[in-house]
């Protein structure tokens, strides 16, 4: 793969391609991927097993490993095999695995430990206004790129004094300035013009004036991206009143949780938004507000859109591209047939009905499938 | 514990008393109209009684930098045209200064008066790290513990929500706003956050006496425990034991991505929020601009002995500086809530009620929500609404 025919593919697939320069290529016997499957608590299971549906419907080349991961044991059994079907694997497809609050603290979340075991460094979501949906804006097209394992998530906790809690926060050098190139390197591969880094370093100073530093160090290696930095608190407001003015945000993790909730939100909600976490040698996809849905769980009334699109993300990763669009064009022409939305969106579809129509939408377009 | 439970027991004497009379006269921007008469009866002896000398008050005034200057010069010119028993003490604080006399004195100040109206000081990224924010140098030092902000759509402005009234309240010395961080390796910074249950049991037992003067059904605790399992886990359960005490009142709560998302999508399901400090930022910002943008929501800092009023997002406002297009209503409404503060009931609502129709006429808009006009026609359309009015005014 040189360099020059890197440059004259085209958006998603530079994307991919430029990763795939690094990773090792995925796992394929006899034509036939094999990805980890975790199905989660809450609707990832029902939505995990629409997926496995739908790939079968469309004879999409690839072959699932299911791994459960029960999120009421105390012990780490589980999420470790996970973890070892992955890195067997090299890519998953995984629903949102619940932190019960009522366990020690000591019992850590076992998404945020899948995550920095892996060391899935970068979590890209890219939101957009899609046309069928109804939402208070319209055309967004913000792509967020938050830094996964450290920040405030490091899960670093003490309690020296009875009642008085201490909460690391960590921010590295090399962190930032990985998670910061991605961002470039992702930019300019999309052909994005501006990437804003999103920071409280008037309070933070030491911490995010570090993240804010390699953000700029980075910066001055893409002299055709323009860069500039934007204090949180009027992000999010920015966000809620002009979010069409953002391109490409880059973020430590906590600011973009909320960030990328706020953008959800924006777009139309949790059940739209796929979202991807990509390391140097793994690549997880999930929905991207990572939200277990324990409320609606087994109702038949969630949104699959976000996991079939986090799939799609999936066939793209794994280079079936053809597969891959013909399931988003099939997705978006349902979405955009607007009786066909389920609760979350106004609608009063189920998800089996989503699910059926965009079996349908997939045959009409004339690819062999099996019968319905 | 015992003058914890003194003070509630008081609040069972005074509030349905208080409560009864005022709950109705609750306008549109009546916000602490109730809240805080009865917190100075309920605490009458802990906070010291207003500095009012000759019948006229004395308050601190920060301009601070960027828009601050000049919107706090419309609230004085505001303030002397309805004859308003304020004289302001200026104490102005230079943010290129690395020394922290200006800040002491603006505190000594404060200390001294009691009140305080403030505009943002600029915390320059450039200078030294060991260079704290003066705003927060300011609120920690006075201990200035909930941030007060009440989120309200307009009628008059457009946006894209209707039907919006959260009021937020927001810890606002500790949590991410320590200022402790260090590196002890070379390119690892470890940044601390601090919860404690003090101030957690603080801010929640705030919330909830508001709440209830307020005539509010439901509070919702704002956190990440999922992740920072000690920390926000120590405040969600602090909010827990104090919610135990209010039966009237449900207490629930949502995590922060959630809680944006949801603040996005069907803002009008949240009543009381509280949280911890960053949350609270974010939160406050999004809210803000739910109902119009930073020009238009006022905030409160109160803690036990002092108070001081701000705009709610503190924004400093540097590249609108100086060319009249600054929105001045937040900084008027702040104005307001500081008379309020002081007792000062009828000037207060006089200047609200004016606020309020100047906001009805569109052409008086500014630009941040859509209009064209300057900041001093608002003002003097304001004033215009005070005289038509009809009380004592002084010469334009």
């Amino acid at each position: 793969m040189t360099a020059r025919s890197v440059q004259s593919l085209s958006g998603a697939l530079k994307l991919l391609f430029n990763n795939r320069l690094t990773m090792p290529p995925p796992a394929r016997y006899g034509g036939r991927h094999t990805v980890t499957l975790i199905p989660g608590d809450g609707i990832g299971p029902e939505l995990s097993k629409h997926v496995c549906e739908l790939f079968r419907f469309c004879c999409v080349p690839v072959d699932f490993e299911v791994v459960n991961v029960d999120s009421t044991k105390d012990s780490e059994d589980d999420i470790n095999n996970a973890i070892m079907a992955i890195r067997r694997n090299g890519v998953a497809l995984k629903g949102n695995i619940e932190t019960n609050h009522n366990l020690p603290p000591s019992y850590k979340s076992r998404n945020n430990l899948l995550r920095t075991t892996l060391d899935l460094y970068a979590n890209v979501m890219h939101c957009q206004s899609l046309p069928g949906v109804r939402s208070r804006q319209t055309n967004i097209d913000i792509i967020i790129i938050r830094e996964n394992t450290e920040g405030e998530y490091s899960s670093l906790e003490h309690e020296n004094v009875p009642g008085v809690v201490e909460c690391l926060k960590i921010i590295t050098r090399t962190k930032s300035l990985r998670i910061a190139d991605y961002a470039f390197k992702t930019a300019r591969a999309q052909g994005r013009r501006r990437v804003t880094a999103v920071h409280k370093a008037n309070i933070m100073k030491l911490a995010d004036g570090l993240f804010l530093d390699c953000c700029k160090e980075v910066a001055s290696g893409y002299p055709e991206i323009t860069f500039d930095s934007m204090i949180v608190d009027n992000t999010t407001m920015q966000l809620v009143s002009r979010p069409q003015q953002f391109d490409v945000m880059v973020m430590p993790n906590l600011y973009g949780n909320v960030v990328s909730n706020v953008c959800a939100g924006l777009v139309g909600g949790p059940g739209l938004v796929p979202g991807a976490n990509y390391g140097t040698d793994y690549a997880v996809f999930e929905t991207g507000t990572r939200n277990t849905g324990k409320s609606i769980a087994n109702s038949n009334t969630a949104n699959p859109t976000a996991m079939l699109l986090a799939s799609c993300l999936l066939l793209d990763h794994l280079k079936l591209h053809a597969y891959a669009s013909m399931l988003r064009r099939a997705i978006l022409c349902t979405i955009t047939e607007t009786r066909l939305h389920t609760a979350d969106l106004g609608g009063h579809g189920s998800t089996s009905e989503v699910v059926r129509s965009i079996m349908n939408a997939v045959q009409s377009t004339g690819p062999r499938t099996l019968g319905i | 514990m015992a003058a914890h439970s003194a003070v509630l027991s008081m609040s069972k004497i005074f509030n349905p008393f208080w409560g009864g009379r005022f709950g109705n006269t609750v306008k549109v921007f009546g916000t602490t109209l109730t809240s805080h008469r009865n917190r100075s009866s309920r605490n009458g002896d802990n906070i010291p009684p207003p500095a009012k000398y000759g019948g006229r008050h004395t308050v601190t005034l920060i301009p601070g930098d960027g828009i601050g200057p000049d919107l706090l010069n419309h609230v004085r010119e505001v303030f002397r045209f309805s004859c308003v028993p304020v004289d302001f003490e200026v104490v102005h604080v230079n943010s290129a200064d690395e020394s922290e006399d200006d800040i002491n004195n603006a505190i000594m100040a404060i200390r001294r008066n009691g009140v305080a109206l403030k505009g943002n000081i600029e915390t320059i990224h450039t200078m030294a790290p060991s260079v704290k924010s003066r705003n927060n140098l300011l609120r920690t030092n006075l201990d200035l513990y909930a941030n007060v902000m009440h989120c309200q759509s307009l009628p008059a402005v457009q946006t894209r929500h209707k039907n919006i009234d959260i009021m937020i309240i927001r810890e606002n010395t500790e949590g991410e706003y320590s200022s402790l961080e260090h590196e002890s390796v070379p390119g690892v910074v470890e940044c601390l956050k601090i919860i404690t249950r003090t101030n957690s049991l603080r801010i929640a037992d705030y919330a909830f006496k508001l709440a209830r003067e307020k005539g509010r059904s439901r509070v919702t605790a704002v956190h990440k425990a999922n992740i920072m399992k000690l920390g926000d886990g120590l405040f969600l359960q602090c909010c827990r034991e104090v919610a135990s005490g209010y039966p009237d009142i449900t207490f629930d709560s949502m995590i922060v991505d959630n809680t944006t998302m949801q603040l996005v999508s069907k803002p009008q399901q949240f009543d009381v929020m509280v949280m911890p400090n960053l949350y609270g930022n974010v939160v406050s910002n999004v809210c803000a601009g739910l109902v119009g943008g930073p020009g238009l929501v006022p905030g409160a800092n109160y803690g036990l002995n002092y108070a001081v009023f701000e705009t709610a997002t503190r924004n400093t406002g540097k590249s609108i500086a100086g060319k009249n297009i600054a929105n001045p209503t937040a900084m008027l409404l702040a104005g307001c809530m500081m008379l309020d503060h002081l007792k000062l009931y009828d000037y207060a609502t006089m200047i609200r009620n004016a606020i309020l129709s100047t906001m009805n006429e569109t052409r008086l808009h500014t630009a941040d929500i859509g209009g064209q006009g300057t900041t001093s026609e608002v003002v003097q359309s304001i004033m215009r609404n005070i005289q038509s009015k009809g009380p004592l005014i002084s010469e334009r």
